[in-house]
């Protein structure tokens, strides 16, 4: 297991956003959290990367207790986000927003560096097309693409996507899916918060529904894709 | 020549700075180095240059006399806007009580050299620098966790309890103030009295000169890469493994050292100081040397500390209205040139040139 984490409370205030969830991420796997606004899925991925402090509960990474740990620390372990939104740094360039995402390594030797760069840019193409460009001046699916990119540049174990597909056409869901896909195969474990849950159960191994703070529904990502009440829930029942 | 016409001007001044800085880069390493050896040399004589003739009028003070605006204002702006540059638009926290830092300097020099001890001023300054610094952590460890507009509200009451503390402790001096501060001890034929200026001039540049090559080394190493992240976006920072608050109270440290020295040179040249020379109206000051200069852009904070000190002593021929002359220029500024006279821009600009975009050997083209 790579991933556990286990009866997870977090708190805004006197507002419990998390009141007790618990679900586990394997090596290897997609697993994606889907449910509507509200249901606490940014809030469980903030806290997995240490960005909000946990009333209770635990996440336990590789076997470690990481709990408590600081946020840049978790990036050390393997532990790397693509925020939700616009988590770029939009007064650097692309190329600039890449390299910072190899800030946590290492291996000073620049060849490791550019061969991941050259991965990221060969997923990415538009990046290359832009790479001298500002990242605020990206559109909505490039900034996207940009997170993911950077997150990647960390070389990961554990990737986590929050949103990937929010605020995207159609067409470029599609291909941002197929990308995550492409990715898990490389070897990237993947973490995916979706509201698009018809895509995201359709691509992940396994899922779990939230519904306002807890977890509801729990199997393989087909299963819940054909499972009546998510459909109806979720999915528009078609 | 109305004054927007002289305004505009005075930005596409900027501008063509910029251009020339830009030409300046695809000389030869010799060329640049005599460049800058000409323009170090040029500012060393600064004092003498309203004795220039037919242009020296444009920089003369009318009834101050021009190397004592230079020590007491200028060197002094200079270099807390470099201080300030570094919180403010390194690291983007907004310090509104820098003039604490400045006054803890020049206090602790202060008492050593005079109120409670009788050390020389030389080894006065690195301990003025320390206390400053630490009086930065101080602050900045329970505070950094604040963001934004409530971190600016905190540093402006720190500002204000420094002076209150200072105007009702008797072992500050209270409202009287401390007198007889010691001066830099003289080298040669610089000697550090009351009669000449310039010797505190020479000082104060050299001292400039080298907090911008200290400063130039730490921006371009991976602190000023963190400081930046930071101030782009501190969650994705931290996301990216930036140890954000580290970072954070190292900026504050940095800044807080270098308005502590400011402070220490200033009590050192006046030899006098009370509590009315920290009001809160120098910490907006300092802030306006930053932000008009270019926040972001040391360069700017270089020009905004000099305009800022100097402008009002150069309209002290309106009399009462000088303030107000300040205050439109100010604003005019601000409107033609929103990010500052010299923005952050320029070094990207440049670092966009070096790189090609295409595929392969050119990746390692940087780094």
């Amino acid at each position: 297991m790579m991933l556990e984490v286990q009866d997870l409370r977090v708190a805004y205030g006197k507002i419990e956003a998390l009141k007790g969830i618990s679900f586990t991420v394997n090596e290897g796997e997609i697993v994606t959290l889907v449910g509507a606004n509200g249901a606490g899925k940014t809030t469980t991925m903030r806290t997995i990367s240490g960005l909000r402090n946990v009333v209770g509960g635990s996440v336990t990474f590789e076997g470690k207790d990481i709990t408590n740990m600081p946020s840049h620390e978790r990036v050390k372990l393997g532990i790397c986000q693509s925020p939700e939104g616009r988590g770029i740094f939009p007064g650097m360039t692309v190329r600039e927003n890449l390299d910072m995402g190899t800030y946590t390594r290492k291996d000073h030797k620049s060849s490791a560096k550019d061969a991941d760069l050259a991965r990221v840019l060969e997923l990415f193409p538009r990046l290359q097309e832009r790479i001298t460009q500002l990242g605020g001046t990206l559109s909505g699916g490039e900034q996207q693409m940009l997170a993911i990119g950077r997150a990647l540049m960390s070389r990961p174990r554990l990737l986590l996507l929050d949103e990937p597909s929010m605020g995207l056409a159609p067409k470029l869901i599609a291909q941002i899916f197929n990308i995550i896909t492409e990715i898990n195969k490389q070897g990237t474990t993947v973490l995916l918060v979706e509201q698009n849950a018809s895509q995201a159960l359709r691509r992940a191994h396994r899922g779990y529904v939230l519904e306002t703070g807890h977890v509801v529904k729990t199997g393989l990502g087909t299963d819940l894709l054909n499972d009546p009440a998510v459909r109806a829930a979720y999915l528009g029942g078609h | 020549m109305s004054l927007s016409e002289s305004l505009r001007s005075v930005t596409s001044g900027t501008r063509s700075v910029s251009r020339l800085g830009e030409a300046l880069a695809k000389q030869s390493r010799s060329v640049r180095w005599s460049f800058g050896a000409i323009c170090i040399l040029a500012l060393y004589l600064l004092p003498w240059w309203p004795n220039v003739p037919v242009l020296g009028w444009i920089v003369e003070t009318p009834g101050t006399s021009f190397p004592s605006v230079l020590t007491d204002q200028v060197v002094i702006f200079v270099l807390v806007a470099l201080g300030l540059n570094v919180v403010v638009g390194l690291a983007g926290l907004l310090d509104l009580g820098y003039v604490g830092f400045y006054a803890v300097g020049a206090y602790t020099v202060a008492i050593l050299s005079s109120q409670h001890a009788n050390l020389p001023w030389l080894l006065c300054m690195p301990i003025a620098v320390l206390v400053s610094m630490l009086a930065g952590v101080i602050l900045g460890t329970p505070t950094l966790r604040l963001r934004g507009d409530y971190l600016a509200i905190v540093t402006l009451g720190f500002g204000e309890i420094i002076r209150i503390t200072a105007n009702n402790l008797h072992w500050l001096g209270d409202s009287r103030g401390i007198s007889n501060i010691a001066t830099p001890p003289s080298i040669g034929p610089l000697k550090f009295g009351v009669l000449d200026a310039k010797p505190y001039y020479f000082l104060g540049f050299t001292t400039i000169l080298i907090v911008i090559f200290l400063l130039r080394r730490l921006e371009n190493s991976r602190v000023g890469r963190s400081w930046n992240a930071i101030r782009e976006d501190e969650d994705a920072a931290e996301l990216m493994g930036v140890d954000t608050f580290k970072f954070k109270l190292w900026a504050f440290a940095i800044g807080a050292a270098i308005g502590g020295l400011a402070g220490s040179l200033y009590a050192g040249k006046v030899q006098f100081i009370n509590p009315n020379n920290f009001p809160l109206q120098l910490s907006i000051l300092f802030l306006a040397a930053v932000v008009l200069g270019g926040a972001g852009n040391m360069w700017g904070a270089v020009v905004g500390g000099a305009l800022v000190a100097w402008m009002p002593e150069r309209f002290r021929g309106f009399a009462d209205k000088r303030v107000f002359v300040f205050g439109v220029a100010l604003v005019l500024v601000m409107v033609f040139r929103p990010q500052g006279l010299i923005p952050r821009k320029i070094r990207k600009e440049r670092w966009l040139e070096s790189w090609k975009p295409s595929t392969g050997t050119a990746l390692g083209s940087k780094e």
